[in-house]
């Protein structure tokens, strides 16, 4: 594990890897978006408002996997002291902000015209929510952290501890549809069954895997930027002193 | 850190905060759950017809029932825009009175959560949304399906 902990050896990495994840990604999530958007047949009830399932699903995946991202490096941080590990959780808060932003969105125009309302206070919507609220206040903690760490301070790993709190949060909004009754429907995809139709889960499963490629390769160039930027700052600061 | 040069040399100072972590997580899971279960009847966003049935609510406080549209259920009164229709979790009834306009998923043998109180035996409510269920089907496998929601009715809550 420690071997990826090198600075230097991520770097040379990261060259290759960012590609290999970036291309396949925008391919496989334009082209599932253009299978399920323009061929996937209206529903029964919904008609072609069922079409946006092929943009919320992800992009919920996502707003979730992307706090699950930071609360296993977030415990590497704290146990192993990996130096990538804080770094790693910081690049995926940004975009998993805006996944769950996005999630949002789109649930709320689908929900207009599906259930006639644009928003209610259930569990499910709620939680999903708070989330965003989790990712502002560690995206704001984790900048105040980086200028303490500039300074010689240790804030970092409260960044960590509350990366990790938060992730309390992602196994309530997997319950929330089953705990409480809700205005949301319960989960379709549960282990080894699919209440949706083939004909919308290929697309779906192929847009969702494409999006989490380009999540990934966002990932990575964002780690690399922060990396960029705690040497620049380094170096502005020996130079200063020397 | 000067603890750590104190420590015995046979805990390692990472197995340590491994085992720190591991309990802190515990410990967070367990109040999650804890939260969780108090918030179980509190954080539903609706009642379901049997609920109703075993504590019947006040009259007149504003309240949400949720259930399945009972199938054949649905009678528009002369004036057009009043409907009256049951609700029902397959246990319990709950009959339904309505003036308005209906979502477009409101139909028979579907789910919805109508906003309102208990007049009498009667719920009026002010607003209805409609509950989709978790099954996507297209058009044309349409017959196939209502089979299947007739199962589905009994389990959603």
């Amino acid at each position: 594990m420690h071997g990826f902990a090198n600075p230097a050896r991520f770097l040379r990495m990261a060259r290759w890897l960012l590609p290999l994840l970036l291309v396949p990604g925008l391919v496989l999530s334009l082209g599932a978006l253009a299978w399920g958007i323009a061929f996937a047949p209206p529903d029964h009830l919904m008609g072609v408002t069922v079409k946006i399932l092929f943009i919320h699903v992800p992009c919920v995946w996502l707003g979730m996997a992307g706090w699950s991202t930071i609360a296993v490096s977030s415990i590497a941080e704290l146990v192993w002291r990996h130096p990538l590990a804080g770094i790693a959780a910081r690049a995926a808060a940004v975009p998993g902000a805006v996944f769950t932003a996005l999630g949002l969105a789109t649930g709320s125009i689908w929900g207009r015209p599906t259930w006639g309302t644009w928003w209610v206070w259930d569990g499910r919507l709620t939680s999903f929510l708070v989330l965003l609220f989790l990712y502002f206040g560690y995206i704001a903690l984790a900048d105040a952290a980086q200028r303490d760490a500039a300074s010689g301070g240790s804030a970092g790993r409260v960044t960590a501890i509350f990366g990790l709190v938060g992730a309390i949060n992602i196994p309530i909004i997997n319950r929330s549809v089953v705990w409480w009754n809700s205005l949301h429907q319960p989960p379709s995809i549960t282990l080894g069954r699919s209440a949706i139709d083939g004909t919308y889960l290929w697309p779906l499963l192929l847009g969702a895997l494409g999006f989490s490629l380009v999540f990934g390769a966002v990932v990575i160039a964002r780690m690399r930027m922060l990396l960029a930027e705690i040497q620049t700052e380094a170096r502005l600061r020996r130079k200063a002193l020397g | 850190m000067n603890s750590e040069t104190v420590r015995s040399p046979m805990i390692k100072p990472k197995h340590q905060r491994l085992v720190l972590v591991m309990l802190a997580l515990a410990a967070l899971v367990g109040a999650g759950l804890l939260a969780a279960w108090a918030l179980s009847r509190q954080a539903s966003y609706f009642y379901i017809p049997s609920e109703i049935a075993a504590h019947a609510p006040e009259q007149g406080r504003a309240i949400r029932l949720g259930g399945m549209v009972q199938k054949g259920s649905i009678k528009t009164m002369p004036d057009g825009i009043t409907i009256h229709f049951t609700v029902t979790d397959g246990k319990a009834q709950v009959p339904v009175r309505f003036s308005g306009i209906t979502p477009d998923l409101f139909v028979e043998g579907s789910g919805v959560v109508a906003e309102g109180r208990m007049e009498g035996a009667t719920f009026v409510a002010d607003n209805l949304l409609a509950k989709h269920d978790e099954k996507y089907v297209p058009r044309e496998m349409k017959d196939m399906v209502s089979a299947r929601s007739k199962q589905g009715m009994a389990q959603t809550k």
